[in-house]
């Protein structure tokens, strides 16, 4: 018999809000983060982005710690660990993981031509400085896997505490908005230049944003939200930029999750898809959702309210889906009006009361990366 | 962990160098990783042009597994998972890309260089060419983790999420480069184990 595990914990910071409540709060009032920015520093032209607010950064920091050698990313992953370590009454022990997703890290620090900024950009380094803020005793797992990396993460530590490596794993998911990542979305032609509309017929890209989310992941069902009940994280070998057009990969790791969960998939209640607005990426989500039969599921991408938060963005998700089927509500796909890809899918057009006893998360991204997961509501 | 898991092959790339269970295959004077990598693709005869259009972390990892895969019972390709790691993900073209885009006066910067902006863009490589649709994750570590590497590979075996696993720690920044890659499955002479693996990560 497996172990059972669970999430138990879960918060975020983004530019619409630094707890879940009022995130889901603004999801429901229809308030997106989505903004447009003038800021030649980031990039040459007016852009559409999320972007959190510094200056309501450090005010929240300041409650936090007077320490002030801390980067806008480490902040934000320090504000979202901190209320969940306390609440959650673990003592921090050697059978304590640390998990940390990102998929560019510090990347600003390569900005600066100092001897030292290699350093500074090293992901080891940044899980290490938060690694010693909370005072972990394990050495830091990085997970920088393209934009599956936040779920994957979840993926990871449901598996090392299965096989009872730890008892628990505080995940940590984070990526910024950087005129790195800006201008490379760009060259790939890949923006949007108004805020994105997944799965429309009039979606034109990606909107770049920025989060954090936090997560613990636990064999104690004492509080727990969800059990995670399969997982899978399987590569499409067919493209290092763009997405199978026969949705292998994403196919193939739901259906492991499937086989691994053990329910019908006829039970899912609901899919937080990925969604980026990019035409490739959601028509094949799409062509993979009705090769599986699930085409009449309810789903939704949460694009339209965060932009796309890269290594953040699988565990962002998580958290408000985990949020949706809690409070029995489903939320709305923003920026959806009339389909655009060419399979039928069931996009959620509108906020509804709904009793969800499964849901499914999916993500997928460049290096022909696919990650899903399942999650059972715990009562 | 029940089930014992057991190391069937691996190959270490370092200092020009190749060696492949313990017996030099390839070495070539010091000329720089670009010279050397390409020596080692025609030495072994690869005939893959898109090599040419990798980084240097891909290069890498993809000669590492390509002489682990080959080797390999066809059988059991389809179900060979990639667990990889390193230091410093994909610094060494992050910092190329930087460049590219630092200067507003020389600001070009370039699709095929930023996709390679990532660290497990190199096992999407590896997986094209060995046509290997699994489960596949990159870690960053400050070193060689080998009670993870261990751990985790045995994971994918026992869960059967994978019969095999390719695993490689692919750590590449400037000149400085290290791959260590080794196949691990249900049989073998060497045990999946830390210790063993830290005395091949050492050799």
């Amino acid at each position: 018999m497996k172990k059972e595990v669970y999430i138990s914990e879960t918060n975020c910071i983004t530019p619409i809000g630094f707890d879940v409540v009022s995130n889901v709060k603004n999801i429901l009032d229809g308030n997106s983060a989505i903004q447009k920015h003038d800021n030649k520093a980031l990039l040459d032209f007016p852009f559409f982005a999320a972007i959190v607010d510094e200056n309501k950064l450090d005010r929240a920091f300041a409650n936090v710690t007077s320490v002030a050698s801390y980067t806008k990313l480490e902040k934000m992953m320090i504000l979202a660990l901190q209320p969940i370590i306390e609440n959650s009454g673990v003592k921090i022990s050697h059978r304590t993981a640390f998990i940390l997703s990102t998929t560019k890290g510090n990347i600003t620090a390569l900005e600066n031509s100092e001897a030292t900024t290699i350093e500074s950009a090293q992901l080891s380094n940044l899980a290490k400085k938060i690694a010693d803020f909370f005072g972990f005793k394990t050495e830091p797992i990085v997970v920088s896997n393209a934009c599956v990396s936040g779920i994957l993460a979840v993926s990871v530590a449901k598996r090392l505490i299965q096989a009872n490596v730890y008892d628990e794993a505080f995940v940590v998911a984070g990526d910024l908005v950087s005129e790195f990542v800006l201008s490379g979305f760009n060259s790939f032609q890949a923006m949007s230049n108004a805020p994105c509309q997944p799965y429309s017929e009039n979606r034109t890209g990606v909107n770049l944003g920025e989060a954090t989310a936090a997560v613990l992941v636990t064999s104690n069902p004492k509080n727990a939200k969800v059990k995670i009940l399969g997982d899978g994280s399987i590569n499409d070998a067919n493209h290092i930029s763009g997405p199978s057009r026969t949705g292998e990969g994403l196919v193939l790791s739901i259906e492991s999750a499937l086989n691994e969960s053990g329910i019908d998939k006829n039970n899912i209640g609901y899919i937080s898809a990925h969604g980026t607005a990019t035409p490739f990426n959601d028509e094949m989500e799409a062509i993979a959702i009705n090769r599986l039969g699930l085409q009449n599921v309810p789903m939704n991408s949460l694009k339209g309210y965060y932009g796309h938060t890269l290594g953040a963005s699988g565990l962002l998700e998580t958290v408000i889906g985990i949020e949706s089927i809690l409070q029995n509500k489903l939320f709305a796909s923003a920026g959806y009006d009339e389909s655009g890809v060419s399979q039928a899918i069931n996009v959620i057009e509108k906020n509804k009361d709904a009793e969800i006893q499964y849901f499914l998360k999916t993500a997928s991204g460049f290096g022909g990366c696919n990650t899903a997961v399942i999650f059972e509501k715990v009562n | 962990m029940e089930k014992k898991t057991y190391i069937q092959a691996f190959c270490t790339i370092e200092n020009n160098k190749i060696v492949l269970n313990g017996e030099t295959v390839f070495e070539s004077e010091n000329t720089g990783f670009a010279d050397f990598s390409k020596k080692a693709y025609q030495h072994f005869e690869i005939g893959y042009p898109k090599f040419f259009k990798m980084d240097n972390l891909s290069k890498l990892a993809f000669l590492g597994s390509e002489l682990l895969l080959k080797a390999q019972n066809p059988n059991d390709e389809n179900n060979t998972a990639l667990l990889f790691a390193n230091k410093s993900s994909s610094l060494d073209t992050d910092v190329k890309y930087q460049n590219s885009i630092s200067d507003k006066e020389n600001y070009f910067p370039s699709p095929a260089v930023f996709v390679y902006t990532l660290a497990n863009i190199c096992l999407g490589e590896i997986s094209i060419r060995h046509q290997l649709k699994s489960e596949n994750s990159f870690f960053i570590f400050d070193a060689f983790n080998a009670a993870f590497m261990a751990d985790y590979a045995n994971i994918l075996i026992e869960t059967q999420k994978a019969k095999n696993v390719l695993c490689g720690w692919t750590e590449f920044f400037g000149e400085d480069y290290k791959a260590f890659l080794y196949l691990v499955g249900n049989e073998g002479a060497i045990e999946n184990t830390k210790q063993n693996l830290e005395i091949l990560y050492n050799k």
